[in-house]
């Protein structure tokens, strides 16, 4: 599904934020990303959402070069991705309905599947009763999983989730990754940037460990695939 | 683009526009009262043209001829300007002399008739005869007289060329200023309209962020940027052209009412006819000047 082949990024000659990194993510794969701030883990992200281009190597999405990619044909491939933020982005004059249907009105989506499909996800992440309310009046999971159902609702194949429970307790940290499982249940591919050790250890899933751009350890519940 | 999705982008023009009210009032403003400049410049100077072609058409331009051509000579001569001159002339009317001896008669001793008998078999003005001449347009009259003048047989050439060439001069020199005015009102709303545009562009900066990740297209981000210049321009000229239309007829009915020094002179078309050009050009140059405003903006702050 994913692939990095010796990818390489610097920004200037001397710093590589990437180094040479090479890894496989497989269709409906759990896989975290962690590393410490300046690892390179928000460059990845970049890389593969293809806001960025890599120095040198290959990035290989459903089977295609992206780097060989046309300009016109990112904003369609971007469409594989669902994207979630730590600090949500959630548009604050819209209510929780509105800011979902947005991610299908920017994707030209006709109104009919609109009306079915947004408060299928909604319902999906628990927030039927709460689709009038706006972000400032939900706690920071809802407000999480209003962002989860946007990621969601354009049937993404993968869900990439930048630090997603970065600014949560842990009950609601754990509710999110609860939410995220059940979604890679369902067959979507989950890839998640985290620093947070302690739900790395609690999923239980592959784990990728960068540092200072380069990939130390590549792990599964204590069985090691690539070093 | 599906209708829905049109009917959003204009939604969220529209949404746009009143998130940057002063702005787009301050656009808004500008482009009508540049509008109303060329609705106003527009309707004096076709008006004046109006009345300088019907100025031409009263005056005309006398043709004399040497006293030793016969009548013949002279009706061969008025052929050969209706052939040479039919792009220019409009008409032409054969005075002859015994004509013309009647005519001043009727006219200075139509109270004393005993007066011109005097002059029984003999013609005062034998050497009389004329060509009265009218041009279809006013600034042929130059060329057309040096070409009557160097005719074998032409005596002498009377015309009014201060009339004609008057308010020739008077519309192109309006017409010129004119356009020097609309011209620089028009950069000022581009420059306004694309003002507009990049506040909302930067208000707005956080959603398009989002719609990029989203995969929105260029086309879905640009758009509603896009119509919102277009909406104001839109705006823009449609309130002074309504606006002129009214004032058009009621400014008219008071020059008639009013001017009545200037009776014979003042002539002017019917708003219809004058609105016929008018209300496309108009609505024309606000929508074009909303979009090079918007689309400048848009490349500008824009790069998706």
């Amino acid at each position: 599904m994913i692939e990095f082949r010796h990818v390489c990024k610097s920004y200037d000659k001397e710093v590589q934020t990437i180094n040479d990194l090479s890894f496989k993510i497989e269709e409906g794969e759990f896989v975290f990303i962690v590393g410490a701030s300046g690892s390179g883990k928000t460059t990845l992200f970049k890389l593969l959402l293809k806001e960025i281009e890599a120095t040198s190597g290959s990035i290989i999405v459903g089977g295609a070069d992206i780097g060989r990619m046309k300009r016109r044909h990112i904003p369609r491939y971007r469409r594989r991705f669902g994207v979630v933020f730590q600090d949500f982005r959630l548009l604050k004059d819209r209510n929780v309905y509105e800011n979902v249907a947005f991610a299908q009105r920017v994707v030209m989506t006709p109104v009919r599947e609109l009306k079915r499909r947004v408060p299928e996800v909604l319902g999906l992440v628990g927030l039927s009763a709460k689709y009038r309310a706006y972000p400032h009046q939900l706690s920071g999971g809802e407000q999480q999983r209003v962002a989860i159902a946007r990621a969601l609702v354009n049937r993404p194949e993968i869900i990439l989730a930048d630090e997603p429970t970065g600014n949560m307790d842990p009950e609601n940290a754990a509710h999110i990754m609860e939410l995220l499982e059940k979604i890679n249940e369902m067959g979507t591919t989950v890839v998640v940037v985290t620093h947070s050790q302690e739900i790395v250890e609690r999923m239980q899933k592959r784990v990728i460990t960068m540092k200072r751009g380069v990939m130390v350890s590549d792990e599964k519940r204590g069985e090691l695939h690539e070093d | 683009m599906r209708i829905s999705t049109f009917f959003y982008c204009v939604g969220q023009g529209l949404k746009n526009i009143f998130r940057n009210i002063w702005y787009s009032l301050a656009s808004v403003g500008t482009m009508a009262a540049c509008i109303f400049l060329f609705c106003l410049l527009y309707s004096v100077v076709i008006n004046v043209g109006y009345m300088t072609v019907r100025m031409e058409s009263m005056v005309g331009i006398t043709v004399f001829f040497d006293e030793k051509l016969t009548e013949q000579d002279i009706l061969a001569l008025g052929e050969k300007i209706k052939r040479d001159r039919a792009d220019e002339v409009a008409s032409m009317t054969y005075t002859s002399a015994e004509q013309a001896w009647e005519n001043f008669k009727d006219e200075y001793f139509a109270g004393a008739p005993e007066l011109a008998e005097g002059f029984a078999g003999d013609n005062p003005l034998a050497d009389s005869a004329s060509y009265e001449i009218y041009l279809k347009e006013a600034h042929m009259q130059e060329d057309f007289v040096a070409w009557l003048e160097a005719q074998e047989g032409v005596r002498r050439v009377n015309y009014s060329s201060l009339t004609a060439e008057g308010l020739t001069a008077f519309r192109n020199v309006l017409a010129i200023v004119s356009l020097a005015l609309i011209g620089v009102l028009l950069c000022v709303s581009v420059f306004l309209i694309g003002n507009t545009v990049s506040a909302a562009i930067v208000k707005r900066k956080e959603e398009i962020w989002i719609m990029r990740w989203i995969g929105a297209e260029n086309s879905m981000i640009r758009a509603p940027f896009v119509i919102e210049g277009l909406l104001i321009g839109l705006i823009g000229s449609a309130i002074p052209l309504i606006g002129t239309w009214y004032g058009y007829e009621l400014v008219v009915e008071l020059a008639l009412e009013k001017l009545t020094v200037f009776a014979g002179l003042l002539a002017f078309l019917p708003a219809e006819e004058v609105f016929r050009v008018l209300t496309p050009v108009g609505l024309g140059l606000g929508v074009g000047m909303g979009l090079v405003g918007s689309r400048a903006s848009v490349r500008r702050h824009l790069r998706v």
